[in-house]
């Protein structure tokens, strides 16, 4: 009973952006060792993955593709409970972590996008088709972009912030159209191998050094959404000190 | 079998250079938010929240 209380005053203490912030400065330091540790045994595994008896050695290509591709859609997930915090349970976090997260998510997109196109060149024979899979993700860059552009757009982060939100709730819809696309239409792009029902299609050799590569770029977003929240909160904290600053400095002129 | 080590080699290449642009955008970020809260406190600005504390003690 009083292990649950102090659980749910934890999480409450979270609301607060001081407590946050002590919170990040406590767990980053370990976060960010923990991410270059896997990222480097995944790197490894990577390089000495076998070569694929169709693909060759651009199936190391789908050690990366393959996780950014993940975390792009990750990334808009955790954009979208937040934009629910923002509306719904008025969060004073929630705002702060869709605006972090935004920018990384659209790099995360870019990057599957361009390591796609470089796998797609030697085996499809083609850098790009406009087929379901590939359409929906460049559609999912372009929402990154909107979001990016509207949480910078006003002053007042208050103001832009249900915008915000409710746009990245309409986005939502384009999730399950990425996932489900490669079933629903005829694409170019394979089906899903990995997460699929009745298991996993690929060999050990893959599923490994894959597995390793998505838990360190899962890893790396964590850390660099936490580190992007921290600086917000800063950034939020000096245009409210310069403001209180300015105010100050009118009076000392009046009087 | 033709060898693709070029593509992969960019991919990976790519995925370096575009995760070491947004790794330095964080930490510049920071350096330059940190930098102005120390200037701000140091001119003896407090936020607005601080203050009430302040004046309740």
């Amino acid at each position: 009973m009083s292990d649950a209380v102090s659980k749910t005053g934890r999480w409450i203490d979270l609301a607060n952006p001081t407590r946050f912030l002590s919170l990040a400065g406590g767990i980053l330091p370990w976060l960010g060792g923990l991410t270059v540790l896997v990222l480097a045994i995944g790197f490894w595994m990577s390089m000495n993955a076998p070569d694929d008896y169709q693909q060759g050695s651009t199936v190391k290509i789908m050690f990366i593709h393959v996780p950014f591709a993940w975390l792009s859609m990750m990334c808009y997930t955790i954009m979208s409970v937040a934009a629910l915090g923002t509306l719904v349970w008025r969060h004073p976090l929630a705002d702060v972590s869709a605006k972090a997260a935004a920018p990384i998510g659209a790099v995360f997109t870019a990057l599957a996008l361009i390591t796609g196109s470089l796998w797609g060149k030697p085996m499809w024979g083609t850098w790009w088709v406009w087929d379901a899979r590939l359409t929906s993700v460049f559609v999912l860059f372009l929402m990154y972009l909107g979001i990016i552009a509207l949480t910078r757009a006003m002053d007042d982060p208050a103001k832009s912030a249900r915008a915000t939100a409710i746009l990245t709730l309409v986005g939502f819809i384009n999730i399950p159209i990425i996932k489900f696309s490669v079933d629903w239409w005829n694409t170019l792009h394979q089906p899903a191998s990995v997460l699929r029902m009745g298991g996993s299609t690929l060999d050990q050799s893959y599923l490994r050094p894959l597995l390793v590569m998505a838990i360190g770029f899962t890893l790396l977003f964590f850390t660099l959404h936490l580190m992007a929240m921290r600086n917000e909160i800063w950034r939020r904290r000096v245009t409210a000190m310069r403001r209180v600053a300015a105010r100050s400095a009118d009076r000392g002129t009046v009087s | 079998m033709i060898s693709h080590t070029g593509f992969v080699l960019a991919s990976y290449g790519a995925a370096i250079i575009v995760l070491a642009a947004l790794i330095g955008w964080i930490f510049i970020d920071q350096r330059s938010q940190r930098q102005a809260l120390q200037e701000l406190e140091s001119r003896g600005v407090r936020r607005r929240s601080e203050t009430k504390m302040d004046n309740a003690s």
